[in-house]
């Protein structure tokens, strides 16, 4: 019994859990649980948007048919889609070397983006152009924001683990890695509905 | 390998400042601050309102003021007082009462508050900007969009409230990782105070909500910034699609305000009963069918649409069905009173207050979710009267119950229970005084939002006494502030445990030290103080 009369109860803290040298589960580490929590609820928010452009999609088809270059788009998703890869090593090993190349390939997408959002504008597309403008904008414009927002986190991890190896919770690539998948993910959702969809 | 916290406690015993800290209860009650404060504005603007529409054809205020007002009004009460005020209470209440010293993140929620607070800055910085929004709290297209709304007002509406949401989606985030992660040895989620458990509930409900609104602001943004065309009929969009959106936000949105004040008084019925909740499983269960079937109602708000007989029948049933669960809730409560050593302290009467006007608010309800009954009174003082039953007679009473209960915990010290009294009658007086009328003054056709009416309507009488009862009610919270501002430089002392309750922030000091706990408490069943006071009544674990 203790001062406030109850039994001293045991609890160990999450970061030395973590820091025993097994990998954490979103089930125990609130690190992780904050962000699978945050990313639960991002979907929501995708969803919503997703929703709208296929509420519009067949106002916007051929406007989509006529402009989108599904081929080169394809390309400059695979470099998406292979930085998940490379971050599922960067976590692994807590890797620098994997952890650069998750970021050249998130700016190769993000490049990509831009260069058909130029084309796009220069042809006369652009948000207030149609229904399509409007919806492919928003759509492609948030996931783009989303995939910088994540840029920002790798080279800030990065910039962490280049100061103080040690002193980073392995915790941290996990988190980071779970929030880049994620963007990912929502990008292959994205790429089928907007390209994809207009090969059907 | 050493393992570097993200965040580093300051020092036991010494203060930071309310700018600085990231202590969960002073977030708590920076929140419940924010709250008090938007929760005056926010009755002016009503006051304003009830004054102009006392006499029929009254030229106290113009339209455009009137728009003004209305449209800030539910802006404010909603996002902006009631919000916070129940974030602040679960802010405060969740760690002590699940034996943690902190929740799971302190500095982000010290952003989510001040994100929070910014938000509602924007939205009144509008009326120096020229014009605040005047569409209505829920900003229906395409009245909101640039075409028919060309001031800034709209604008702000969009940046506060996305900033603002930010915030209270953060907080989510942060409570549901404090609930799941942090209860103490012994403290089984069968086991947790049922405010817990229904601020779990609201938690997941805002992480399902508020992002509908955020995505629907964000579109409304690109038309109004951008020329997009989402709710623009002329460029081929549908203004149906930002009901929808909003609705699937605002629906959800009535519970998240109500289900933290039936927590509230899930905690203060049985103390003052004197007996454990009656059947704390249902309780919590409905909390969790609430949850689920507020996602399925919201197109309810949309009944004079015109989205077709077979959609509108799918949603009047499931809107009936969430009368099933809330009434399980009232049943228990009630259970709970019978046969108790019932203690009316001020806690326990808005408690009881909260059951009787919930009722009728919850009954007023379920006759809207009838379709002929809402196409006859759709947009009605009838939806008026309804909504006010539900969000003051339910949600600020159980507010006002929560105050009355926690502040000597907060503070030390006592509120007083004579002005509490006063305060609680005179509430309860000038709030059916002000609403009841509203029923018939909707059923015989006076629509809402209309800045005055010809006097051989005949409404001026009803309207005469619901704005003579706002005045009642704004004594009523001049009594409230006169309580609170006396009991915390004068009021009595409390002590730790003044009510002879049962869960664990008041096994602790009043006001609880920076670390909550001079040790992590164990415990063995749902009312672990009851249990340690009278060890030969503790309830089977």
């Amino acid at each position: 019994m203790s001062e406030t009369g109850f039994v001293r109860g045991e609890r160990i803290p999450p970061a030395v859990s973590v820091s025993l040298g097994r990998s954490a589960t979103i089930g125990q580490d609130r690190t992780l649980l904050g962000v699978a929590v945050f990313i639960a609820s991002e979907s929501v928010f995708f969803l919503a948007i997703v929703l709208a452009y296929l509420a519009y999609r067949d106002a916007g088809l051929v406007t989509a048919k006529a402009n989108l270059d599904v081929p080169r788009t394809a390309i400059f998703s695979v470099a998406l889609f292979s930085s998940s890869a490379t971050m599922a090593m960067a976590a692994r090993r807590a890797s620098r070397g994997w952890l650069v190349a998750t970021i050249a390939l998130g700016t190769v997408f993000l490049v990509g983006q831009g260069s058909e959002y130029a084309r796009l504008l220069a042809s006369g597309i652009g948000p207030g152009r149609e229904l399509f403008g409007t919806t492919f904008f928003t759509l492609t414009g948030l996931h783009g924001l989303h995939v910088l927002v994540g840029l920002v986190a790798l080279v800030a991890l990065l910039a962490a683990h280049m100061r103080r190896p040690y002193a980073l919770r392995p915790v941290a690539f996990e988190a980071v890695g779970l929030y880049w998948h994620f963007v990912d993910a929502v990008w292959v959702v994205v790429f089928s509905v907007v390209y994809l969809g207009t090969l059907l | 390998m050493t393992a570097i916290p993200l965040w580093v406690r300051r020092p036991a015993g010494e203060r930071v400042g309310w700018l600085r800290t990231v202590d969960h209860k002073e977030i708590g009650v920076l929140y419940i601050g924010m709250g008090v404060a938007f929760f005056a504005v926010g009755g002016l603007e009503a006051l304003l309102l009830r004054a102009q529409l006392a006499t029929p054809e009254s030229r106290l205020v113009d339209p455009s003021t009137y728009d003004q007002a209305f449209t800030v009004h539910g802006v404010t009460m909603i996002l902006l007082a009631i919000v916070p005020l129940l974030v602040g209470f679960a802010n405060y209440l969740v760690p002590l009462m699940i034996g943690a010293p902190d929740v799971a993140y302190p500095r982000l929620n010290a952003l989510s508050f001040w994100l929070s607070l910014v938000g509602g800055i924007i939205l009144y910085f509008s009326f120096l900007a020229g014009g605040a929004p005047d569409t209505g709290w829920f900003s229906y297209a395409p009245l909101a969009e640039r075409s028919f709304a060309p001031g800034p007002g709209v604008d702000y509406y969009i940046l506060g409230l996305a900033v603002n949401g930010a915030g209270t989606i953060i907080g989510a985030i942060n409570l549901t990782v404090t609930i799941l992660l942090m209860r103490c040895p012994g403290m089984a989620i069968s086991r947790v105070p049922l405010f817990v458990w229904m601020t779990l509930v609201t938690t997941i409900l805002i992480l399902g909500a508020y992002p509908a609104l955020t995505a629907a602001l964000v579109m409304l943004f690109v038309d109004r910034q951008l020329g997009g065309h989402f709710f623009d009929p002329a460029g081929g969009g549908q203004a149906v699609l930002w009901q929808h959106l909003f609705w699937f936000f605002g629906h959800p949105e009535v519970y998240i305000m109500v289900l933290p004040a039936m927590g509230m008084i899930s905690e203060i019925i049985p103390v003052f009963s004197g007996k454990p909740i009656f059947g704390y499983r249902f309780v919590a269960g409905s909390s969790v069918a609430i949850a689920f079937l507020s996602f399925g109602v919201w197109a309810h708000h949309m009944f004079a649409v015109g989205l077709g007989d077979m959609e509108n029948a799918i949603f009047s049933a499931t809107s009936m069905l969430i009368a099933v669960p809330t009434g399980v809730k009232i049943f228990n409560w009630i259970a709970t009173m019978v046969g108790g050593r019932i203690r009316l302290t001020t806690a326990m009467l808005f408690a009881i207050g909260f059951i009787a006007m919930f009722v009728i608010g919850g009954l007023s309800g379920v006759s809207l979710a009838v379709v002929p009954i809402d196409l006859a009174v759709t947009d009605s003082y009838y939806v008026v009267a309804h909504l006010h039953y539900v969000l003051f007679g339910g949600t600020m009473l159980g507010v006002f119950a929560g105050a009355y209960y926690w502040f000597p915990k907060m503070t030390g010290r006592l509120l007083d229970e004579g002005l509490g009294k006063l305060h609680f009658w005179a509430t309860f007086a000038g709030f059916n005084l002000t609403f009841l009328p509203q029923h018939w003054l909707g059923a015989v056709g006076m629509p809402r939002r209309v800045f005055t009416y010809a006097a051989s309507t005949g409404w001026g009488p009803l309207n005469l006494v619901s704005t003579i009862g706002a005045a009642i009610l704004a004594v009523a919270m001049v009594i409230l502030a006169v309580n609170l501002v006396r009991s915390l430089r004068s009021g009595e002392v409390a002590g730790d445990d003044p009510w002879d309750a049962f869960t664990l922030e008041w096994a602790t000091s009043s006001p609880p030290p920076p670390e909550n706990f001079p040790v992590t408490p164990a415990v063995t069943g749902r009312r672990p103080l009851w249990d340690r006071k009278h060890p030969e009544l503790r309830d089977p674990s």
